[in-house]
């Protein structure tokens, strides 16, 4: 197999209520409350996609890192040619414990179908592919912590195979208050960008 | 690229308690659908439920000790038998599907009981595994899927080969979350029937040994192509054009270098709500397989979530081993507005590339095409 | 039957997570699905849920849902006749 170059083309974290995108703070929302830091950032993007409003915390801490990633990425849509390879360590288990409250008691048992249908993880990548129109490889992983080795291996098997030119690829834990979004773009490589290999994965994730 | 065989099978579902005894109850016309009494609050519902009794069973013949959950002993009884066939080396991949795992400690344990990872990581130890688990949380996608994922990793040279196992659980959480969904049937589902009303759910787990090797002289099933597509239209609802799921069909066959008329089985998804079923029927037509014979298997385990593509794609391979078709329980009289060519009548046809597919929450959908190699 | 259409307007806003959309911006014959407030099945299948959980009505069928759902006033009309509590 021929071995293509590819580069990470930019990163993006999102965690204690700041949006950095290539190391640079590029959103910083009031401290300690998620929903509202989500709220800020939506309006002070002048997005325009009321759905928002009814994802869970875990999709949108996807939609607003993806947001940050692909804002500036133009394309024709629908698109097949950005990929997405999500993953996370608790799943969707912050909405499952919300669902499980509706169902524990005989008198309050009114589970929410608004509720449940984010009680699979790979909703929140679901989330980002309708909103980008992204008709594209997917996959949403489990692991303890974010695995690069599988990362890479899924990304470069993606590019390689020619089934979409970039892939976005991320981590998106939201647990009980607790969360960390860090996801960066595969794109085909550019003089003077940072290649795409495990080692720089890993150096970016640790900055 | 290097070629990918799945080289052995198994599984524990509500038909049978091994492989070999649900080929057995699936030839018989056996269901493994029954009623059941209660799940959480929900009263008297058709659902594929593994009777605790069956596990046990099985459970105490494999001799291991510790603390395992239910779901876990499933999973353990699934791949036991992949394990004794082939060891795995230093390099062997594991590689999990699921949904919810273990699900229904949530009430009892909290978060904690029911990490995804504590619970592969069991298993992995268990049998020796020196590598990092994979887990696919991909909605009903998630047990073909992991066979992608699979495919891939021994494909990029990760690994030589990769034990897939995938199963989830019938319980509560989910039975109430269908429910409130109001996708579920009153009497065992009938996908593609014109009857249908909506969902069985049903529990199973099942399990596949992926290699770059095959051994002389045994029949293998090679993964020719497959794809994930996803519709990027709704997260519940599938996409009425069925676009995601003829994108990944096309993309498996693209890979395959063969084209529609090749299949000779499409084993389909078929949940039996309104809306999947006629989804798939629009999506086959276009893709052209329209005359090829047809089957959901959902009859007879009921919708088995993540572990329902890997469990379907089990009873598959042994379709093609003994050249026989499986009829699509349940099936009467066409509901889908595009022509299918269910299969009604068991039948002998030489079985050579079949296609799997599976379409879940989220839009995602997953095409797998397989040929069996002498 | 006029507060009874306001308290329903205050649910379907907080139910259905209705951001930067008020009471005084919901007419009574607005439709709720389609170009009105730009609905789904899911929110529909959220408003089944809201008819048992506040009003004692149990809705199984969803194409009954259809017409029921088709705006505020109709859902009030309904529910002024079936409530059981």
């Amino acid at each position: 197999m021929e071995q293509h170059k590819y580069s990470i083309s930019k990163w993006c974290t999102v965690s204690d209520e700041t949006v950095s995108r290539l190391d640079q703070v590029v959103f910083e929302g009031e401290k300690g409350d998620f929903a509202a830091f989500a709220k800020a950032y939506y309006k002070a993007n002048e997005i325009d996609y009321p759905k928002f409003f009814k994802m869970d915390a875990l999709s949108k801490l996807a939609f607003i890192g993806s947001e940050c990633l692909l804002m500036d990425e133009e394309f024709e849509k629908p698109s097949s040619d950005i990929a997405l390879l999500f993953s996370n360590a608790s799943s969707s288990l912050d909405t499952d414990l919300k669902h499980c409250e509706s169902i524990v008691e005989k008198e309050s048992f009114y589970p929410s179908p608004a509720v449940f249908v984010y009680t699979l993880a790979n909703i929140c990548l679901a989330e980002v592919s309708i909103k980008h129109k992204l008709q594209s490889e997917n996959t949403f992983f489990v692991s303890p912590r974010f695995d690069i080795d599988l990362m890479y291996a899924q990304a470069s098997y993606i590019l390689e195979t020619n089934r979409a030119k970039q892939v976005l690829c991320a981590w998106v834990e939201y647990l009980e208050g607790t969360y960390q979004f860090f996801g960066y773009m595969v794109s085909p490589y550019k003089q003077g960008e940072v290649e795409h290999t495990r080692e720089n994965i890993k150096n970016i994730y640790k900055r | 690229m290097k070629k990918v065989y799945i080289t052995s099978t198994s599984c524990l579902s509500s038909v049978g308690a091994d492989k070999h005894l649900t080929w057995q109850g699936i030839q018989e016309g056996q269901s493994g659908i029954k009623k059941v009494r209660q799940l959480g609050f929900i009263e008297d519902i058709y659902a594929g439920q593994i009777a605790d009794e069956v596990i046990d069973t099985q459970w105490n013949k494999l001799n291991i000790s510790g603390v395992f959950t239910r779901l876990e002993k499933m999973l353990i009884i699934a791949l036991k038998p992949l394990i004794d066939q082939n060891k795995p080396t230093d390099t062997s991949q594991l590689i999990l599907a699921t949904t919810k795992g273990n699900i229904n400690d949530l009430a009892n344990t909290g978060a904690k009981g029911a990490n995804i990872n504590d619970m592969i990581q069991r298993i992995a130890d268990l049998f020796g595994f020196k590598t990092t688990p994979i887990v696919v949380c991909n909605a009903c996608v998630s047990g073909i899927l992991a066979v992608s994922v699979g495919k891939r990793m021994i494909q990029m040279g990760v690994c030589e080969d990769a034990y897939v196992i995938a199963g989830d659980e019938l319980t509560p959480f989910v039975v109430s979350g269908f429910n409130s969904f109001q996708a579920m049937s009153d009497e065992p589902c009938k996908p593609f029937d014109a009857n249908r009303k909506g969902v069985t759910l049903g529990e199973a787990t099942a399990a596949v040994h992926l290699s770059a090797n095959r051994l002389e002289g045994d029949t293998v099933f090679e993964v020719i192509g497959e794809a994930s597509i996803a519709d990027a239209n709704h997260i519940s609802g599938p996409s009425r054009t069925g676009e995601g799921l003829y994108q990944s069909i096309q993309g498996a066959l693209r890979e395959s270098g063969i084209t529609a008329e090749q299949i000779d089985l499409v084993s389909a998804h078929g949940t039996a709500t309104n809306y999947n079923d006629e989804m798939e029927s629009i999506a086959f037509d276009r893709c052209e397989l329209a005359s090829v014979p047809t089957h959901s298997l959902k009859g007879y385990f009921g919708h088995t979530l993540g572990a329902a593509g890997l469990l379907e794609l089990v009873v598959v391979i042994e379709s093609m081993l003994h050249n026989q078709l499986v009829v699509s329980k349940g099936y009467e009289v066409s509901g889908v507005s595009r022509p299918l060519n269910i299969i009604t009548t068991p039948s002998e046809l030489s079985l050579n590339i079949a296609l799997k597919t599976a379409s879940g929450f989220g839009g995602s959908n997953t095409a797998l095409l397989i040929a069996k190699r002498n | 039957m006029e507060d009874l259409k306001i308290e329903l307007k205050g649910k379907i806003i907080e139910v259905l997570n209705l951001e930067d959309i008020t009471i005084e911006d919901i007419q009574d014959n607005d439709p709720l699905f389609g170009d009105g407030l730009g609905l789904d099945s899911i929110d529909a299948l959220e408003l089944i849920v809201l008819m048992d959980k506040d009003y004692g009505i149990k809705l199984s069928d969803p194409k009954e849902g259809r017409s029921i759902f088709q705006s505020v006033e109709t859902m009030a009309t309904y529910i002024a006749a079936n409530r059981t509590k």
